[in-house]
């Protein structure tokens, strides 16, 4: 096995890196609008307590053991051999963050973000059980995110693990690369978000007996479109960290990182305007801030490796992704999620992913193509029947859906006692049979 | 019939690892990647087709 180079970073850099991720709060604070505008009314203070609660328990269970098992590059990983070559699959930090300094150090700043960064994993999939996901079951489940999954994952393409590996390993370009977590992040929480889907069910009253769906709006698109904003700001911390830390990009290299992380969402949205206009009439708000952030989930991989051209191009391919996955997902494969987040997170995630191999810059390496492809057979292959399972043996033992009583009160009664907005009790009543 | 799907997905998986790790020729590697895939793909159509034989059950 070959050890990967852990970057080096001067004083300077160290302290844009820190700037860098404080940024990334907004990236959840924007996820967490944009969820909770695209739910009912009558679910709107669940959804944003939601979002603070599995952003805390992530936090907490990733200090915990998710670092443990995620580690960084160059630091104790458990190794097994296979046909002579040596394969990274878990770290061997000591839990409680033992035996890491907290000085500055590139593998300190690494926790740091991935800290925040499986807190934004965890609010993905939010979006999709909206309106019907308890408390409790969505705090649990993150549990499972943040200590099991997540970690996994993240160690095999950030933490030196056999993905990153296979370019030393097996000459396939520079191995798998992820510079700003389009695949650790975005399609992990992304593919999170469809095993809820798949475990919760679709609301009572999406579909008709005959599976037609019904059309439930968004409650408040000024909140959808104020969380894109905010999205975009912690998107470009996101990938500027992150392709400081695990893509070894200069700090000037942020430059470029943010150059395309714009572009690709300008593109993404535009795109999405333009095809909704030309369907229905109409821009559609919700779904060009679905374009917008799948603009963002695309950028991710590539930001520091291509183009700004390319990630045009990217952006652009996208924002039309998003708008057919959505309508994929919704009518014909009777998914219900209300935020999008399996079209917006993993569809346009594993889009950036693919992108990067086939247009990223490697001078000298070829095969990254195969590296991304294998990168992308592995979420799907293992990630997505890794957190189904966990999700549907959490729901066996720990039902994660709310009563119909419960559902038809909205969650904020439900579960809180109070709804957000006291003042205001005006919505269809969908449960009235017809 | 979704356990199916999954165990579909965890095959196809392992198609891909074991291509990686045994097969040192370029186009023997690239071809069992590619047809790792292929049974994934079809898992992913079994869970779905699934996931709607349910949703029409509950309909």
């Amino acid at each position: 096995m070959t050890a990967l180079p852990v970057p080096a970073l001067s004083e300077a850099g160290t302290a844009v890196c820190i700037l860098f991720i404080l940024l990334v709060p907004l990236a959840g604070l924007g996820l967490a609008l944009i969820n909770t505008g695209l739910g009912r009314s009558r679910s709107a203070a669940h959804s944003m307590l939601a979002s603070l609660c599995v952003v805390a328990v992530a936090a907490l269970v990733y200090f915990i053991c998710g670092f443990a098992w995620q580690g960084y590059v160059g630091r104790p990983a458990h190794v097994v051999t296979l046909a002579g070559k040596g394969w990274n699959w878990l770290a061997a930090e000591p839990f409680f963050l033992r035996g890491l300094k907290l000085d500055g150090s590139p593998a300190s700043l690494a926790l740091w973000l991935q800290m925040l960064s499986v807190g934004l994993a965890a609010l993905i999939p939010l979006g999709a059980g909206a309106d019907r996901w308890r408390l409790p079951a969505a705090c649990t489940s993150t549990a499972l995110l943040a200590g099991i999954a997540y970690p996994l994952f993240a160690h095999w393409v950030w933490g030196g693990g056999w993905l990153a590996q296979l370019g030393a390993n097996y000459g396939l370009g520079r191995g798998f690369v992820d510079a700003g977590g389009g695949s650790s992040i975005q399609a992990v929480g992304g593919l999170t978000a469809l095993a809820i889907a798949w475990v919760l069910g679709p609301r009572h009253g999406k579909y008709s007996p005959e599976g037609i769906p019904a059309a439930i709006p968004g409650h408040n698109a000024v909140l959808v479109l104020f969380g894109c904003a905010l999205t975009l700001v912690g998107w470009l911390g996101l990938n500027s960290a992150g392709a400081i830390l695990f893509a070894g990009a200069a700090p000037a290299g942020a430059v470029l990182v943010g150059v395309n992380t714009t572009l690709s969402a300008a593109v993404a949205a535009l795109a999405a305007a333009m095809i909704t206009q030309m369907r229905f009439g109409k821009p559609d708000a919700s779904l060009v801030a679905n374009g917008w952030v799948g603009g963002l989930a695309a950028s991710s991989a590539g930001c520091a490796s291509v183009s700004p051209a390319t990630a045009v191009f990217v952006g652009l391919v996208a924002g039309i992704l998003v708008i057919f996955a959505v309508e994929l997902f919704e009518a014909r494969l009777a998914v219900d999620d209300p935020g999008g987040a399996v079209s917006v997170h993993a569809v346009a995630g594993i889009w950036g992913v693919l992108a990067l191999g086939f247009f990223g810059h490697f001078p000298g390496a070829s095969g990254q193509w195969l590296a991304q492809l294998i990168g992308v057979a592995t979420l799907l292959g293992f990630v997505l029947p890794l957190t189904y399972g966990l999700n549907w043996l959490l729901d066996r033992f720990y039902p994660q859906r709310a009563s119909m009583e419960g559902e038809r009160l909205g969650m904020d009664v439900s579960e809180l006692g109070a709804s957000a907005y006291p003042e205001f009790v005006i919505h269809t009543e969908e449960f009235i049979p017809r | 019939m979704k356990l199916a799907g999954f165990l579909l997905l965890l095959a196809g998986w392992a198609i891909v690892i074991f291509a990686v790790a045994l097969f040192a020729s370029a186009a023997q590697r690239v071809g069992f990647v590619v047809a790792g895939i292929g049974v994934e793909a079809l898992g992913l159509v079994l869970a779905f087709r699934s996931h709607l034989a349910i949703a029409e059950d509950r309909g």
